[in-house]
């Protein structure tokens, strides 16, 4: 007699990759629009990119679905908080909500990887890294999805992050000015959609800073 | 109004007909501070007066905002009032979860109204002593309700409750014609100036009044002191021909000047005949 398998998968992987890098007065959050299943794209332009708060933003890949429902719930949550306390969540606030939402369902997990990037409660920029259950670390850059196993490496080559583990204790954010850091993302996406058949079509990066949020887009390549 | 034998339980009858711990409830809310609300076709105004405890003290809150669309004024007991804003807000939020929409005005008084019918058909619950004005924006337009404890609710064109709120409603009915095709800035000058009313001669100034607007295009959120004190001194100045602090026995039930127009009071506060839930 062996055992029962499931006939049907609850969930999917619509792909694509996220990134994201912190600075020291700015914060770069990045991903493709293209959302695609197994071999075929659905579209070539949906966004991952979630605005929680005033100063906090998040990229998700995985199952989009799942992303959008935690994105509502994440965005219902801070509502509420809006009513209690009077003011916007801080962005170590929502990374802290955003791993208990994800750890309360641990046994059905949310298909989701983040990235959650803003600006702290000192205007430093803050990037931190999730697994779908809700562990989290908080770095100086990090990527997330189809991709990440192209991107990743060259980030760690180009921006090498302190381990969170040293003593004493060392800043994150890496010490290249938002120009370049812009350029970096775009160099590591045209990358990546050279190789990451579910990375391309558009980049859409989000650059958070003392002066607020701002969006662009770039071109990727579409096969 | 007297005590007498029917008055101690809320599921008690009276041989009149009437749930006198309902009515009692009711005049929670007379007691409390004033609160106005008038609404033009693409606007709506809340004001209150503030009132504290004593110098030392800070004012108590009585505007909320309940959702980027629809804000409340309340008058009577506050904590009733702070209650019923977290469950307006609740209620806004699943169904901006559910339905990706703004909750229509109209669905949330009727659900408010269901939820104070209730205190007053359970023997071991009291009715909420807080009367609510609930300005909205949506689909069909701008809106003011007022919500009672009796759970009866009503839509108006501009309406006062809580105390000395018959000197506002006497204002308000004489210009009431005019707010639907109200300019923004004049919908709140109005506003002002009706909690004027209520404030019987005593000086009118921002930290005594307390402005909410919410319309198209502008989502509810509470005027700050300094622009409330810049009209008031635009009007201030503008010579005391306007009429101020006018008959002070107004407050006291005239009966006759009540009755007219939209803005119809829901009983007056020494007509011991009808029962005031009634019209």
């Amino acid at each position: 007699m062996t055992k029962q398998q499931a006939n049907w998968s609850p969930y999917d992987n619509n792909g694509g990759s996220c990134v994201a890098i912190a600075g020291a007065d700015y914060c770069v959050i990045a991903a493709d629009t293209r959302m695609s299943t197994g071999y075929n794209i659905l579209t070539r332009e949906y966004s991952k990119i979630c605005k929680l708060a005033d100063k906090c933003v998040m990229a998700s890949s995985g199952f989009q679905a799942d992303v959008r429902a935690l994105q509502k719930q994440l965005a219902a949550r801070h509502l509420i908080y809006q009513h209690q306390h009077n003011k916007q969540m801080s962005c170590p606030a929502m990374a802290q909500l955003l791993s208990n939402t994800l750890y309360y369902k641990r046994f059905f997990p949310y298909y989701s990887f983040n990235v959650l990037g803003g600006l702290d409660n000192e205007g430093k920029g803050c990037v931190l890294t999730y697994d779908a259950v809700g562990s989290y670390e908080k770095v100086g850059y990090s990527s997330q999805g189809s991709g990440s196993t192209l991107i990743m490496p060259f980030l760690d080559n180009q921006l090498k992050s302190p381990s969170p583990l040293l003593l004493p204790a060392q800043d994150a954010v890496t010490p290249l000015v938002e120009a370049e850091a812009i350029d970096l993302v775009k160099t590591v996406f045209a990358s990546a959609s050279e190789r990451d058949i579910y990375t391309g079509d558009k980049l859409e990066l989000v650059i958070i800073n003392a002066a607020g949020i701002r969006r662009e887009y770039m071109e990727l390549r579409k096969d | 109004m007297f005590r007498n034998q029917y008055d101690t339980d809320v599921t008690t009858w009276s041989p009149a007909g009437r749930l006198f711990q309902v009515e009692y409830a009711m005049e929670a809310v007379k007691q409390g501070s004033a609160a106005i609300g008038l609404r033009s076709k693409t606007h709506v105004v809340l004001g209150c007066v503030n009132k504290a405890n004593s110098e030392l003290s800070s004012h108590q809150k009585k505007i909320f905002e309940v959702d980027d669309h629809i804000g409340v004024a309340i008058a009577g007991l506050t904590a009733d009032g702070r209650v019923l804003s977290r469950y307006m807000r609740n209620e806004c939020i699943n169904y901006s979860f559910t339905y990706e929409s703004p909750l229509p005005v109209g669905r949330l008084v009727v659900q408010l109204a269901d939820k104070a019918q209730v205190c007053t058909q359970r023997s071991w619950k009291r009715p909420y002593g807080v009367g609510l004005l609930v300005a909205g924006l949506d689909e069909s337009g701008a809106h003011l309700y007022y919500n009672c404890p009796s759970g009866n609710y009503f839509e108006y064109q501009a309406f006062a409750i809580g105390s000395r709120s018959q000197a506002a409603k006497t204002y308000l009915e004489r210009r009431f014609e005019n707010f639907t095709g109200s300019s923004r800035d004049d919908l709140v000058k109005d506003a002002i100036m009706a909690i004027r009313e209520t404030l019987q001669g005593e000086t009118l100034k921002s930290s005594i009044c307390t402005i909410a607007v919410v319309g198209a295009g502008e989502p509810f959120h509470v005027l700050d002191q300094g622009t409330v004190q810049q009209i008031i001194d635009t009007f201030e100045t503008a010579a005391e021909q306007e009429d101020p602090a006018t008959e002070p026995d107004a407050a006291t039930g005239q009966e006759a000047a009540a009755e007219q127009g939209t803005a119809a009071d829901h009983g007056g506060s020494t007509d011991e005949g009808a029962a005031p839930m009634d019209i």
